[in-house]
């Protein structure tokens, strides 16, 4: 009887000799990875997964990576590559030494910016500015949204919102147009007014003191249509059944906007106030620039951080304190959008940023 | 909307309700007539501001309506519109590529980050909503973009930082989870690759999402002078806004170009007819674009900014 030798190969074992097609490199090398387990210590057995996981993951999906790649790509030049910048807070930055040359000064620009006085007024300005756009923009823009729930003429109700609206389209730089035209001193219509009432003028763009009003003004403009629109949505999302409720038990016009309108769209407003209050360290540069025209005798009550790190940077060209500006800024600004964001979740977790 | 359900019944407990009603709507409208009145205000200044001679605004000053008008702002302006023209080209250009480029870059992204199945949109999604978190701030970047990408005095400076907004691809990202999921597994089957579901299934299916991102990213585009102001120095490069916000600014400017013209310049009513000019389209885009601005803020529950 013929008897047959059995040459078993050990899976794994590499033969110079036998590769041929069938048996090539790549298969046997296959065959150590799958079959062979290697004695490992268990987190590296962990790497090991979650290395082969990655690699399935871009056979599997590789179009997509290629998809999200040029977006990534722009977050990453835009975003990220300057982010390592923000030790310059730390440093005395000289342009020919780079940001990485330059040398350290602990937190001695900080130290500057304290000294200087300007800190102090940064952070009241731009807390003071912002609280009150806040406040003023959701109280007038619920009113309206009120008033407009109200009219029931829809066409009527349409041109309304939109000579509202329309400001969200008109730039900061035109609203400094005619912020001008209204307040310069020489020909301004304002002061043409207070003449012709036989009042004293103002020469507006070096009073201080009026900004405050000024500029909520013209947020609340530039605002109110934007947020008048997510409230009348919300009202318009309130069963009639409750006000008809209201009416059979006698409530009129201003108890069911009070007890009914207003409460139920109360989650709106929080959502509304706290994203705000999440970026309240942050002013809008373009709007504070172009409507106080970058004048210097306003800065006691208009200079914002935003403003400030520009003025330093461009006309200063003072890389210290505007790092240093920057950098209190972005820290706050992280700390009071992730306690924001903490507080919107516990209202409602559809609206939370993450 | 809320008399019209009045129940019939309500009337007679309650005497002289419908009159009551009448008089409380009538107050209505003429309060928010009069706050339209006054938010139309402002722009009817800088309008009847180009239409004043300059004569005129020098001597009096501005006025809302005008004493005698007078288009000595624009036929000054229409005998060198260089200026104008160039700038005008400039922010069409950065719109457009702008607008079109942000627009397909957001949706693939947003589109990858909304696919279950691909493990590594949790990390994609932190990469990117971080940055909605924390920045570098203005010198870091002004320092990138400058020196370590040498986009000064480039139109790619314009464009680029718009490109990809973190919270347009939120949104678009929310949009696109919505679409039930067996229409894509439907074309799995039928053997389509991913390319092509996204382009044909799941782009038709979001495009009120997309247009609304994609108007906002125009207006950003639009309206911007900040990236200008930052990158831009060479005056042929100016876009619509900083070329506005420079002769605001800086009277010198028009000088410069009186020079070559030969003319005085009608500095107060020029600048107010350039102002004219370049609200212009917006106006016109806005009476037809406000709608779907009206239903992306409602739908897509955008926050305020």
């Amino acid at each position: 009887m013929p008897y047959t030798v059995n040459i078993e190969i050990a899976p794994g074992a590499w033969f110079p000799g036998v590769l041929t097609p069938q048996n090539s490199y790549r298969k046997i090398f296959m065959l150590t990875e799958v079959r062979q387990p290697v004695l490992k210590t268990p987190a590296h057995n962990r790497l090991e997964r979650l290395a082969m996981a990655f690699r399935k993951e871009i056979r599997q999906h590789w179009v997509l990576l290629l998809m999200a790649l040029p977006g990534l790509a722009v977050v990453f030049i835009v975003s990220y590559m300057p982010m390592p910048g923000v030790i310059l807070a730390f440093k005395d930055y000289k342009a020919a030494k780079g940001i990485w040359g330059s040398d350290w000064v602990g937190l001695k620009n900080f130290a500057f910016l304290l000294n200087s006085g300007t800190a102090l007024q940064l952070i009241r300005n731009t807390l003071l500015l912002n609280t009150a756009f806040i406040i003023a923009a959701q109280v007038c823009s619920l009113t309206v949204a009120v008033l407009l729930n109200e009219v029931y003429h829809t066409y009527l109700a349409k041109i309304y919102q939109s000579i509202l609206f329309f400001p969200h389209f008109v730039s900061w730089v035109l609203v400094g147009f005619f912020t001008y035209a209204f307040l310069n001193s020489d020909t301004g219509y304002v002061n043409l007014i207070l003449k012709s009432l036989g009042m004293t003028t103002v020469n507006w763009y070096a009073a201080p003191q009026y900004w405050l009003a000024i500029l909520v003004f013209l947020s609340v403009w530039k605002g109110l249509g934007y947020f008048t629109i997510i409230y009348l949505a919300g009202m318009l999302n309130i069963s009639p059944e409750y006000y008809e409720a209201a009416r059979i038990d006698g409530a009129n016009k201003l108890q069911e906007t009070w007890f009914i309108t207003l409460p139920l769209v109360r989650p709106l407003v929080i959502i509304n106030v706290l994203l705000a209050v999440g970026r309240i360290f942050f002013a809008n540069f373009d709007f504070i620039y172009n409507v106080t025209r970058d004048s210097s005798l306003l800065l006691p009550t208009v200079n914002v951080i935003d403003t400030f790190v520009y003025r330093s940077l461009a006309s200063l060209g003072n890389f210290n304190l505007a790092s240093a500006a920057g950098f209190f800024q972005a820290v706050m600004g992280l700390l009071l959008i992730l306690s924001a964001n903490w507080i919107v979740r516990r209202f409602d977790k559809d609206q939370a940023l993450f | 909307m809320a008399t019209s359900a009045l129940p019939s019944t309500a009337t007679k407990p309650l005497g002289g309700y419908r009159t009551r009603i009448k008089v409380w709507h009538a107050l209505i409208l003429a309060v928010l007539g009069l706050i339209c009145v006054i938010w139309v205000i402002p722009l009817l200044m800088i309008f009847s501001g180009s239409l004043t001679e300059e004569a005129t605004l020098v001597n009096t000053g501005y006025q809302l309506i005008p004493p005698k008008l007078s288009l000595e702002a624009y036929q000054w302006l229409w005998q060198d519109p260089s200026i104008l023209l160039y700038s005008y080209g400039v922010t069409l250009f950065v719109t457009f590529v702008g607008t079109a480029a942000s627009l397909m870059i957001m949706a693939m992204l947003a589109y990858t980050l909304a696919q279950k199945s691909f493990k590594l949109r949790n990390v994609f999604t932190f990469f990117v909503f971080f940055t909605m978190l924390f920045n570098g701030g203005l010198v870091p970047y002004y320092i990138n973009m400058s020196r370590t990408l040498g986009l000064k005095d480039s139109i790619f400076a314009l464009i680029l930082p718009y490109l990809v907004t973190p919270f347009f691809v939120l949104l678009l990202r929310t949009y696109f989870a919505t679409i039930p999921k067996d229409l894509f597994d439907a074309a799995r089957v039928d053997g389509a690759g991913e390319w092509r579901i996204f382009s044909r299934i799941a782009v038709p299916l979001s495009t009120p999402a997309l247009a609304t991102v994609g108007l906002f990213a125009m207006l950003q585009y639009w309206n911007d002078m900040y990236q200008a102001l930052l990158f831009i120095e060479n005056q042929r490069l100016y876009p619509l806004q900083f070329t506005l916000y420079k002769l605001l600014v800086n009277t010198q400017m028009l000088n410069d170009l009186a020079m070559q013209t030969g003319q005085p310049v009608p500095h107060l009513s020029v600048t107010m007819a350039m102002a004219v000019l370049a609200i212009g389209p917006i106006l016109v885009a806005f009476l037809f674009v406000q709608k779907y601005f009206v239903r992306g803020i409602t739908l897509g529950g955008i926050k305020g900014d």
